[in-house]
């Protein structure tokens, strides 16, 4: 079925790809960016949005998410995953390889593929493992898998533990020209450990892993990137001494990139122990809502991967979804599993560092549009005419307030439930098909939109 | 006056009054074991869960005695022949034993934090017996009883505590407890077993420092705690040798010497004799440790009469 056409009209038009930040409307015909200008007729039968004091863009790319399928449909699928992407303003969601088969060979690749073109409500581009299985020995079948369709590799979850079998990589993926993704976290340093060392691990009694965990291993990767010309990307930078490191790669050519996740750059530590801000009225002590790997950190880590996002050392925001059934979060700290839901929580987080003048929104919107699609190459992340229309609506003053058992993820493993937001997505669009509407879908359940 | 906390899950959120409070209705509670039965009938028909998910001896036999002592009913749930042995959750395992009808729960759990999730899931008061390297409250209860009996204040006193700290949870909780009536605490131990941060926690502003020297450590001392020092640790990684481990840090005669002269000496047990502490210490006129051991079934009586609601004042009559 093809998508209506369909006029934005009045909006706020931010494409940092071409340099944009104006009044504007945007005219979509067949699914594709027409033009964006000002004052645009809506062509016959087409649809109008009024988009007056909203903010358009394009559909947000998110570099780093894990879908769980094939494998663990229990905590969620390519299409609740895709939804509650496109629930966060997400067109474009690159999906990680831990699935169950891992995605380690072509057969698995197409099967996402056949999972994603059936369900998915977004584009998703899968990652497929830099090693069999993850086991970190033999490589993957990297030339087969490119054609197959995948946009680079990763064991993420899953530190590449020999440097030797990264420099291989890095070395053999340059024959493809694509990035090795590394979790870079020492592994011999974080074994065992739960969270953060610093003053709350020691007074929890929790087994904890240093910031230098995460350091040395990007240090490692870093000047193997150097050594072989491979493209390195660094995944979900945590501590504050990891940037200096990823600044002298990058000053010295090393094709490094790097992501930071939104909560990397909002929470700390310090909410393990509980009654802690900004969820102090909400967590107690060990709530593995907390739990996330890497882990938190302190403020100034938050205060340096902040001013490396803005700068643009730090090249983009990954969400690393990480939806996981309530059953693995409501246990013992130690035995709980790592990460949250972030799709749905994702924008509007970010949206709160704009309000606090951490980044203005046009340098947030390249982070999380063009930026993370340059990581893996891809056309997508701007609203240039002839491009698929994925678009974002947003307005970044309404206020809400997360509630976890609205997520569209089967994972409602989220530390910020509870917590008040300011900045949300009204309407997502892809390749011109609409397909997350506030409006709508709080009328579906019942709940309010209003601010 | 009751106490300010529901649970007794670590002594962190315990103020002056309340750890006060449990000291003293530990000497009433000690009156009652001395008495020709030393039982009363003030919890009867109160059912009391004791959860050990990790082997204990002398603390689960400590709680059950006191819960016996004060007339309630206790079940006991260990990890082995139990349905935790088939995977039973730990919140499922609580709800369970809350459907069947248990007034106080008391855990001990190998994970740090467990009994805040236990709280978190229970409508009863909660006893934390220990849970990794967090916390273990009730031995930090006793051993300022065993001190404040022993030397009539905590207040100003020095406590030096020996070994293991970094995964040590009658640490963790002898350093809130001491520091919060007052006493300063010297920490010691090997520095790969001593974490910086430990001198930070909230509210024990300079009480607490750390000396990696033992000798001077001990220096006027009034009370001398070894921990024990667990063998897994020997593994040539966390410490090299046993017999360098206590060349360095056994409590020796001669270490002694150098403590205040009426110094006690603590050992929360079970101990390695000749490696953190020699046998002449640990049977020595310094020693409190058998002491320790009898004042933990009267403060764990304490602990669970002033949680399931009973004040001070009501304890010894009927």
């Amino acid at each position: 079925m093809a998508a209506r056409d369909l006029l934005i009209h009045g909006a706020r038009v931010i494409d940092p790809a071409a340099n944009r930040d104006e009044i504007a409307d945007v005219l979509v015909r067949a699914g594709r960016i027409e033009a964006v200008d000002s004052n645009l007729g809506a062509p016959d039968g087409a649809e109008t949005i009024d988009a007056g004091g909203q903010v358009v863009a394009p559909g947000l790319v998110d570099p780093h998410c894990h879908l769980r399928q094939p494998g663990f449909e229990y905590k969620e699928t390519i299409g609740t995953g895709s939804r509650a992407a496109a629930a966060g303003g997400f067109t474009t969601i690159c999906s990680m390889a831990n699935t169950r088969p891992v995605a380690d060979d072509r057969s698995v690749i197409e099967t996402i593929l056949e999972f994603a073109e059936r369900e998915a409500v977004v584009r998703v581009l899968p990652l497929a493992s830099v090693t069999l299985g993850m086991q970190g020995r033999q490589l993957v079948q990297m030339g087969e898998l490119v054609d197959a369709g995948v946009i680079g590799f990763s064991d993420d979850g899953i530190p590449l533990p020999s440097a030797d079998t990264m420099r291989t990589a890095l070395e053999y993926a340059t024959r493809f020209d694509r990035p090795i993704a590394n979790h870079s976290e020492d592994p011999s340093l974080i074994a065992g450990a739960t969270m953060h060392e610093g003053l709350t691990s020691t007074r929890l009694g929790l087994p904890a892993a240093p910031r230098q965990a995460e350091e040395i291993m990007i240090s490692r990767d870093v000047l193997l990137s150097e050594l072989t010309g491979g493209r390195y990307h660094a995944l979900h930078l945590s501590s504050g001494g990891s940037v200096e490191l990823i600044q002298r790669a990058k000053e010295r050519g090393a094709p490094v990139t790097a992501e930071v996740t939104p909560h990397h750059l909002t929470l700390t530590d310090a909410i393990v122990g509980g009654r802690e801000e900004p969820t102090a009225a909400l967590l107690g002590p060990y709530d593995a809502s907390t739990k996330v790997n890497p882990p938190l950190r302190e403020p100034a880590d938050l205060d340096l991967l902040r001013a490396a996002l803005a700068s643009g050392l730090i090249d983009c925001v990954g969400t690393d979804h990480a939806p996981h059934a309530r059953h693995e979060k409501e246990v013992e700290f130690a035995r709980a599993d790592s990460g949250f839901s972030c799709f749905e929580t994702a924008f509007a987080t970010m949206l709160g560092l704009v309000h606090t003048g951490v980044l203005d929104l046009p340098t947030l919107i390249d982070r999380m549009t063009v930026a993370p699609a340059r990581v893996y190459d891809l056309p997508h992340g701007t609203l240039r005419p002839g491009a698929p229309a994925d678009i974002v609506i947003f307005d970044p003053d309404h206020e809400w307030v997360v509630d976890r058992e609205q997520f569209l993820s089967k994972g409602h493993n989220t530390p910020y439930h509870g917590l008040p937001m300011k900045g949300r997505v009204l309407r997502t669009i892809f390749a011109g098909t609409t397909v997350f509407d506030l409006a709508a879908s709080a009328a579906e359940t019942g709940g309010s939109v209003g601010a | 006056m009751p106490l300010s906390q529901r649970n007794l899950l670590d002594l962190d959120e315990f103020g002056r009054d309340d750890i006060g409070l449990i000291l003293d209705t530990g000497v009433t509670m000690a009156e009652i074991l001395s008495r020709q039965i030393p039982r009363v009938p003030t919890l009867r028909g109160t059912t009391i869960a004791n959860l050990f998910y990790e082997a204990s001896t002398r603390t689960r036999i400590s709680f059950e005695l006191a819960a016996r002592s004060l007339g309630a009913d206790v079940v006991n749930v260990t990890a082995s022949g139990s349905s935790i042995e088939k995977g039973e959750s730990l919140v499922d395992t609580l709800r369970t034993v809350q459907a069947l009808g248990a007034d106080l729960v008391v855990i001990r759990h190998r994970d740090a934090g467990a009994p805040y999730l236990a709280a978190a899931t229970v409508d009863c008061p909660v006893i934390n017996a220990g849970d990794g390297w967090h916390a273990h409250p009730s031995q930090a209860l006793l051993d300022l009883y065993t001190v404040r009996n022993r030397l009539g204040r905590l207040e100003g006193l020095k406590l030096v505590i020996v070994g293991d700290i970094l995964h040590s949870r009658v640490a963790r909780s002898n350093i809130w407890g001491f520091a919060r009536m007052g006493a300063h605490i010297v920490l010691c131990g090997p520095p790969q077993l001593l974490p910086n941060e430990i001198t930070q926690f909230p509210g024990t502003d300079r009480l607490v420092t750390i000396e990696p020297d033992l000798d001077i450590a001990v220096e006027g001392a009034d009370v001398i705690m070894a921990l024990r020092i667990q063998q897994e640790r020997m593994d040539g990684i966390h410490l090299p040798d046993l017999r360098e481990y206590a060349r360095l840090y056994s409590i020796s005669e001669a270490r002694l010497a150098r403590a205040h002269p009426d110094a006690l000496v603590m050992h929360p047990g079970p101990m390695n004799q000749g490696v953190e502490i020699s046998a002449a210490i640990a049977y020595g006129d310094a020693s409190v440790i058998e002491e320790q051991v009898t004042n933990g079934v009267a403060i764990r009586m304490a602990g669970i009469y002033l949680l399931a609601g009973g004040s001070a004042e009501a304890a010894n009559g009927r």
